[in-house]
């Protein structure tokens, strides 16, 4: 046991000191921070307004075009020719022309643009003008603006799971992202440390220290304790970047958040802005109060269990890969050599995340039940699944095989590294390895 | 006293059986020479005895005791293709390889001041390996193989690598832990390093032990009555027993001849049949080398 702890400590103390590792523990968050910033700063800040000249032949449609941050729109009292004339010098990105008849003939409007314009504004356009018109038929029909407005009734439906502990409340966006992002960090842990521990067998192996290690240790115990110091590394590595990142996006969000109010402030007190971009203001300010309605949403969620879970499911995804992937790095010679045997084993975790998305809109599908009790594919779909909520027999029995699974693997992966590391030359064929698996030590 | 005893070794590979009923001892406190062929199955025993694999059938004592886990701290392995972790330092990895040696960390520090001191090599603590040369790598490796004070030392090649002047260190290092009492087993293809060092021998080849004992008693197994005479003047007529070759003149205009009587003739007879005939400037024996051994047995253990 002494043993194994030494090679841990070296395994885990020759990582954590390199330089790419601190780099990418430092950079990482960073670089996270600045996309997701960068992605905020450009929705909050100024979007380069679009001008837009409508040439509204009935004379009935000016009021519906807002003029808002994105779009700015202008009313020209000019013929057609002439505003198409107009167009270009006067620097417009688009020209709409509204016909007379318009109201019979729906289709007829036209949009002239430069540079074809966005689905977004064409959009826009489109519904301000077939809202009016709607608005003009059913007026004629005796209909009144009033019995409209008050038809109109916005549903957004709460789903709430049921369960023996009684209703809650859950979020079926929050629901997801928090699955698909604990299937993502699986995903990545074990392809990432999963192949450290390949190169770090297929270093022993190349420089020849591997007899030396193995006259002092057995090599099922080199294995382990590499498997479980990198592994290590892995925890380390997450834990500063949740913490970095939940650092800098708070202190960010901050001062984000400051800088929104103090705005929204002065523009209420500025007479040259207009009231309404005032508001729209305030109301960005009034983000992170949206953001505490997410974080409510989460605090439904059974926030134990997921993590207990991912733990879990983290570790005996890493476990089950990484072993068979030290196998690889035991089998051959060369890192070339590894690509054969690394799609075989790769494959379950990529079809794992390709099929994730039907999974989400599935979540107690045949698809996802059995995905979620076969080892190689469980620990990233029953992720995916669990904040949808899982029955217990099902993640008992989804837990359970796949700590039969990876001692399996571990098994099987012992085997032919044991063997491996002493065998050089040649590539071996399945055949040769699965010869190994039953060879006497 | 045998500090190793191996006892109808057999090891069997998918096609090739590299051990056949290989049974060895190893006196304690000698160089134990483990001579044969490339591929004839000595890399095999080696890694028997270091546990590294195990034997299909018989056994390894190690003190009179079967060879168990707890052996493993008395026993230290230079491997022919040496191995460093490359970017590792190299104060940092001989700690960690004394470790895995059952050491703890304060009297592996202990034993490496000691070494580092000895061979002069204390600005080397902090350097990574990769940044060493090879003759260097080599010095370390052998730090690292015999830091824990084993009992039991095997060298495969441990001159390979080394210029005459650090092989001489390393061989008068193996000489003094001689001293001290540590069991080696020598395992080498250099014939002359063999004749210099090891007391006892063992060749083994296609898998089989062809050859076992001291060096003294082999020598004397081999030997063929063959004495070699330089002389001036006609040697003539010897009994029809007595096979002569002429080896030719020395440069200063000796003649030279072997003579090989049979087994049962006394050697002083001959010396009185040549005292009589010419005058005799040298006579001696010709006692044949480990070369000759080696290629003897091998060679008429393929026939």
């Amino acid at each position: 046991m002494n043993i194994i702890l030494t090679i841990i400590k070296r395994e885990y103390l020759v990582r954590v000191r390199k330089k790419s590792f601190i780099v990418m523990t430092l950079l990482a968050p960073l670089l996270l921070t600045a996309f997701y910033g960068g992605i905020g700063w450009l929705a909050v800040g100024s979007v380069s307004q679009k001008k837009v000249a409508v040439v509204d032949q009935t004379g009935q449609f000016a009021g519906n075009f807002k003029t808002d941050k994105e779009t700015k729109f202008t009313s020209l009292s000019t013929t057609v020719a002439q505003a198409k004339a107009r167009f270009v010098e006067d620097g417009y990105d688009a020209l709409v022309i509204i016909p007379k008849d318009v109201i019979e003939h729906p289709k007829t409007v036209q949009i002239f643009a430069e540079k074809s314009i966005g689905g977004n504004l064409k959009g826009n356009i489109e519904q301000a003008i077939s809202k009016e018109i709607e608005i003009q038929k059913l007026t004629k029909l005796g209909i009144t603006q009033q019995v409209i407005a008050d038809a109109k009734v916005n549903v957004d439906a709460e789903t709430i799971s049921l369960s023996e502990l009684g209703e809650k409340k859950t979020s079926t966006l929050t629901t997801s992202i928090i699955g698909g992002l604990c299937a993502m960090l699986i995903y990545i842990s074990v392809l990432l440390y999963g192949t450290q521990v390949m190169r770090s067998v297929l270093e022993e192996k190349t420089s020849r220290i591997i007899e030396v290690i193995i006259s002092s240790v057995k090599p099922f115990q080199l294995m382990m304790g590499k498997i479980v110091g990198v592994g290590l590394v892995g925890l380390t590595q997450f834990l500063l970047w949740i913490m970095l990142t939940v650092g800098l996006i708070w202190g960010g969000s901050a001062i984000l958040g400051r800088d929104m109010a103090r705005n929204a402030a002065k523009a209420r007190m500025s007479t040259t802005m207009s009231a309404k971009k005032a508001d729209e203001m305030v109301k960005a300010a009034e983000k992170p109060g949206m953001m505490a309605g997410a974080v409510a949403a989460l605090k439904t969620l059974n926030l134990t269990l997921i993590i207990g879970c991912f733990l879990f499911y983290f570790l005996g995804g890493y476990l089950l890969y990484s072993s068979l992937y030290g196998a690889i790095g035991a089998a051959v010679d060369s890192e070339t050599d590894t690509q054969q045997f690394m799609l075989p084993v790769t494959l379950p975790i990529i079809a794992c995340i390709t099929l994730a998305q039907f999974i989400i809109s599935d979540p107690d599908g045949p698809l996802a039940f059995w995905m979620s009790m076969i080892p190689f594919t469980s620990p990233i779909i029953m992720m995916v699944r669990i904040p949808f909520g899982v029955p217990g027999w099902q993640l008992a029995l989804s837990m359970l095989l796949l700590v039969l699974g990876f001692v399996g693997t571990t098994w099987l992966a012992a085997r032919i590294y044991r063997v491996g590391i002493l065998m050089y030359g040649k590539k071996p064929t399945y055949r040769e390895l699965s010869k190994w698996i039953f060879y006497k030590a | 006293m045998a500090i190793l005893q191996t006892r109808h070794i057999v090891k069997q590979y998918a096609q090739h059986r590299a051990l056949d009923d290989v049974s060895l001892e190893v006196p304690t406190g000698q160089i134990f020479g483990l001579l044969g062929p490339n591929g004839a199955g000595k890399t095999s025993l080696i890694r028997i005895i270091n546990q590294i694999t195990g034997p299909d059938s018989g056994e390894v004592l190690f003190d009179g005791k079967p060879l168990g886990p707890e052996h493993i701290r008395h026993i230290g392995y230079l491997p022919e293709e040496r191995g460093l972790y490359k970017k590792m330092k190299v104060g940092e990895q001989l700690l960690y390889l004394a470790q895995l040696k059952g050491l703890n960390e304060r009297q592996a520090m202990d034993k490496l001041k000691i070494w580092f001191e000895k061979f002069d090599i204390k600005t080397w603590w902090a350097k990574n390996v990769e940044d060493l040369s090879k003759g260097m790598q080599q010095k370390i490796q052998f730090v690292a193989t015999v830091l824990h004070q084993p009992a039991l030392l095997i060298l495969d090649e441990p001159f390979s690598g080394f210029d005459p002047i650090n092989a001489n260190l390393i061989r008068d290092e193996i000489l003094e832990l001689k001293q001290q009492g540590t069991t080696i087993i020598f395992s080498t293809h250099r014939m002359e390093t063999v004749e210099e060092l090891c007391d006892h021998i063992a060749l083994i080849h296609q898998s089989h032990k062809v050859l076992d004992g001291s060096k003294r008693a082999i020598k004397e197994q081999f030997k063929t009555h063959t004495y070699r005479v330089e002389y001036q003047g006609t040697v003539g007529e010897l009994p029809a027993a007595f096979a002569t070759t002429i080896v030719g003149p020395t440069d200063d205009a000796f003649e030279r001849m072997d003579i090989k009587i049979p087994p049962d003739a006394a050697v002083n007879d001959l010396i009185r049949l040549l005292l009589d005939r010419v005058s005799i400037r040298s006579f001696g024996e010709n006692i044949p080398t480990m070369n000759d051994i080696f290629i003897k047995a091998v060679g008429s253990a393929n026939d």
